[in-house]
């Protein structure tokens, strides 16, 4: 393929749909997916094929609009939103294109949670039809890739992420340009890139949208990303348990060869690279980079001591590149307009913007994607409509079970990397849990206690046991049968397994015990001194077992 | 070994050594008689890195490295033991009494127990951590050895050595986290594996009496370790 047979393809398509006058847009994502919008889609079909205007009026399916607690949505092309749509609903919404839009369906966009969102990993998801690539490549898909192999060299590529300040979207934040650099230096036989898509976090969804929505964007950024690196080998690691996304990216890597934009000669240069999908079977430490490699390579998905590092010896002891879904999905703008442009956009440390999944006791939960540096309270109270039913905001938790939860005195600062970890949590990979005065800090910190133990992979004593006692003793506490002595137990214990953890997992797994001790320590004393549980939730959680 | 190997000086516990660049901070001290406890480190094996108890402070380093994987460096100051580190491995053997039944009194391995005797050097008295008492099994189907699941910390020695000494790969781990457990072939009873060949070296490399072999009674299981750093050595010479 060259540019201008690409252009060629992007011109067909682009007049191939304005030749429809109307255009319906019906999310097929797992979210919609869920609540049957696939009848939706199929019952839009069905009345154009019966109204007969199949040549003015186009019906699509589309990637993830964001506000998955309204799904199934609907788009038109008279600019509405339309929510918790059902397959009943599709005369009224055709006969709309024509007329005054459908007012009980109607969703607004002209709140916060649109209006606030700067999209750039998303700029595609709810608009291009994930499983046809003519319609990616219309939405300026594979420029960055064509533009990267014509016009620059490998180190140029690498200097422009460099220059964008992109960090790592996988939650440590490590910068994406160092990160690339290293491995082109390496020296090796055989480079790989992989992309970790491997998303474990409880509440947490934003790899399998963009997956999802748009796989494309992520299978170019692994292109370019093996064309700089020297990597002429990849792999996707998905977990199993997200079988739509697995589907689209398959179809998309095999719509992708089929164009000559994967596999060997690349654009008729000399650069090649074949991807593959790995699936991961359910063990949460596998997102660990190590673990995923094991994994990849066939063995026990176990992380193992770095240094050294995967991109001096990763995948089959070879350099290896191993990047987030996110990460991969902002490479092509920041190739297409600029390391510079991208390096505008968020905080002095945190460039870019990031995908939360808003989840919890907000009024609008969903994807959203915003510049970095937006405070929390924004993210709660205006893009997340704040707390339903009139209740007390708590803490929001970020950063999953490595994660911690933060209180209100923590509002307003800005979501960065740095300003997280020093309120004692992480970024991590963007899931963001709101919680109202009835959840009990001590139950959430057991729960993710709980996930971690479960995970556990078991190799190192201080996680394997570890988190076993704390948990024993998270559980003592909410059963109000804790002793003083079993809090300095825990406090040690969370000292212990932060220093001495083999590997991510355990280092982070005390996080949310150390938060919530931190800012609410009072529910944990009462526990203990008054056999109280503030929020009411650990007393009746101990009727329900015992009853 | 390559001609040119890179000597590097470094101070452990205030005493000035050299290695090669490519020995770690574990086989320095070992060379000089500075005692690092470990589990899961063998000499003759591949290094994991799982038992956390070789863990040592490196000045300008603000996480602890484990001496047997991490490499020795220019200049590298080394802090073997501090209170610190005591307390960690402590807390870290601590646990792994709480883990399973560890009973030395009826352990054919008391007296020689390698985790025995780490604890009695670090002067512990008594486990302040509640014990879990899981209940676990004991594969006696073996003609001549037994696995003790009672009394396997999961270093995986047996694991590592099967597989790279032997070349059998008999033993392997099942589960994640608190449930895992080493296992023979597809976690079938360890008499009726097909792979094993009985050569016994998981049991003398065991660190503890979770591998012995039958006929043995209390404290009377002893141990040959010097066998494997042997074995290798004239392996890698014949090479």
């Amino acid at each position: 393929m060259t540019p201008e047979e690409l252009e060629q393809i992007a011109e067909t398509e682009r007049a191939a749909q304005s030749q429809f006058q109307q255009r319906v847009h019906v999310c097929v994502a797992a979210g919609c997916m869920s609540c049957h919008s696939q009848s939706v889609k199929d019952a839009l079909d069905q009345e154009v094929g019966r109204r007969g205007t199949k040549e003015s009026c186009r019906v699509k399916g589309v990637g993830c609009m964001g506000l998955c607690s309204e799904g199934p949505l609907v788009s038109t092309s008279t600019g509405v939103l339309y929510k918790q749509v059902a397959a009943g609903d599709a005369a009224e919404i055709l006969d709309s294109l024509e007329g005054p839009a459908v007012a009980r369906l109607v969703c607004r966009t002209d709140v916060p949670f649109f209006q606030r969102q700067q999209k750039i990993v998303l700029e595609n998801s709810g608009v291009i039809d994930p499983d046809r690539i003519e319609d990616y490549i219309a939405a300026e898909g594979y420029t960055a890739l064509i533009k990267a192999l014509t016009e620059m060299a490998p180190r140029e590529v690498v200097e422009q992420v460099t220059k964008s300040g992109l960090r790592g979207r996988g939650g440590a934040g490590y910068p994406t340009g160092l990160k690339w650099s290293t491995v082109a230096k390496s020296v090796g036989t055989q480079k790989y890139v992989i992309c970790n898509a491997d998303e474990g976090d409880p509440g947490a969804f934003m790899d399998r949208s963009v997956l999802e929505s748009d796989p494309h964007r992520v299978l170019e950024g692994m292109l370019i990303a093996a064309y700089a690196v020297g990597a002429s080998e990849g792999y996707i690691y998905v977990r199993a348990e997200y079988p739509l996304a697995i589907k689209r990216l398959r179809n998309a890597i095999r719509q992708a060869e089929r164009a000559g934009l994967l596999g060997a000669n690349i654009c008729g240069t000399r650069f090649s690279l074949r991807l593959d999908v790995r699936l991961g079977a359910g063990a949460f430490v596998c997102g660990e980079e190590t673990a995923l490699i094991a994994s990849v390579e066939g063995k026990r998905g176990t992380p193992r001591p770095r240094p050294p590092y995967p991109a001096m010896e990763g995948l089959f002891g070879q350099p290896t590149l191993i990047n987030n879904v996110e990460t991969y999905a902002n490479i092509a703008p920041i190739i297409r307009k600029g390391g510079e442009w991208y390096a505008q956009i968020g905080t002095e440390k945190s460039k870019g913007t990031k995908v939360f999944a808003l989840a919890g006791s907000v009024q609008n939960t969903g994807l959203v994607e915003v510049p970095m540096g937006i405070s929390l309270r924004e993210m709660v109270f205006e893009i997340g409509g704040g707390i339903p039913e009139g209740r007390k905001f708590k803490a929001v938790q970020t950063g999953g079970p490595s994660g911690g939860c933060l209180p209100e005195s923590c509002l307003d600062m800005p979501v960065d990397y740095e300003s997280l970890a020093r309120a004692g949590s992480i970024m991590g990979s963007g899931g963001m849990i709101v919680m109202d005065q009835t959840s009990c800090m001590v139950d959430v910190a057991k729960y993710f206690m709980d996930f971690c133990m479960t995970e556990s992979c078991g190799k190192c004593i201080p996680c394997r046991v570890g988190t076993y006692q704390m948990h024993r003793i998270l559980t003592a506490i909410s059963t109000m049968s804790a002793t003083k002595q079993d809090m300095s137990m825990l406090e040690e214990l969370c000292d212990l397994l932060k220093h001495t953890s083999l590997c991510g997992l355990g280092q982070s797994a005390p996080n949310p015990v150390v938060s919530t001790l931190r800012s609410f320590g009072e529910e944990y004393r009462a526990h203990i001194d008054d056999h109280k549980c503030p929020a009411g939730v650990c007393g009746q959680q101990e009727n329900g077992e015992q009853g | 070994m390559s001609l040119t190997a890179a000597v590097k000086t470094l101070r452990i516990d205030g005493r000035d050594l050299s290695g090669r660049q490519e020995e770690t901070i574990l086989d320095v001290a070992r060379q000089h008689g500075i005692f690092i406890p470990r589990l899961c480190e063998m000499e003759g094996l591949s290094d994991v890195g799982a038992c956390r108890l070789c863990l040592v402070e490196v000045k300008g380093q603000n996480r602890l490295l484990p001496a047997c994987v991490t490499a020795v460096e220019e200049g590298m100051e080394v802090t073997t033991n501090s209170d610190r580190l005591q307390k960690y491995r402590r807390m870290i053997l601590e646990l792994l009494f709480t883990e399973r039944n560890h009973v030395c009194a009826v352990c054919v391995s008391n007296g020689h127990c390698e985790m025995q005797m780490l604890a009695q050097g670090l002067d512990i008295t008594h486990v302040h951590f509640p014990y879990r008492y899981p209940k676990v099994e004991v594969d006696a189907s073996h003609d001549r050895f037994v696995i003790d699941h009672n009394r396997c910390i999961l270093c995986t020695r047996c694991v590592r050595v099967c597989d790279e000494i032997e070349g059998a790969h008999t033993w392997d781990v099942l589960g994640r986290g608190i449930d895992a457990k080493v296992i023979t072939d597809l976690n079938e009873p360890w008499g009726l594996s097909e792979t094993c060949t009985s050569c016994g070296k998981c049991v003398h490399v065991c660190p503890t009496g979770a591998l012995f072999e039958k006929g043995r009674s209390v404290a009377e299981m002893l141990k040959r370790r010097q066998f494997l750093p042997y074995l290798t050595l004239m392996r890698e010479e014949n090479e």
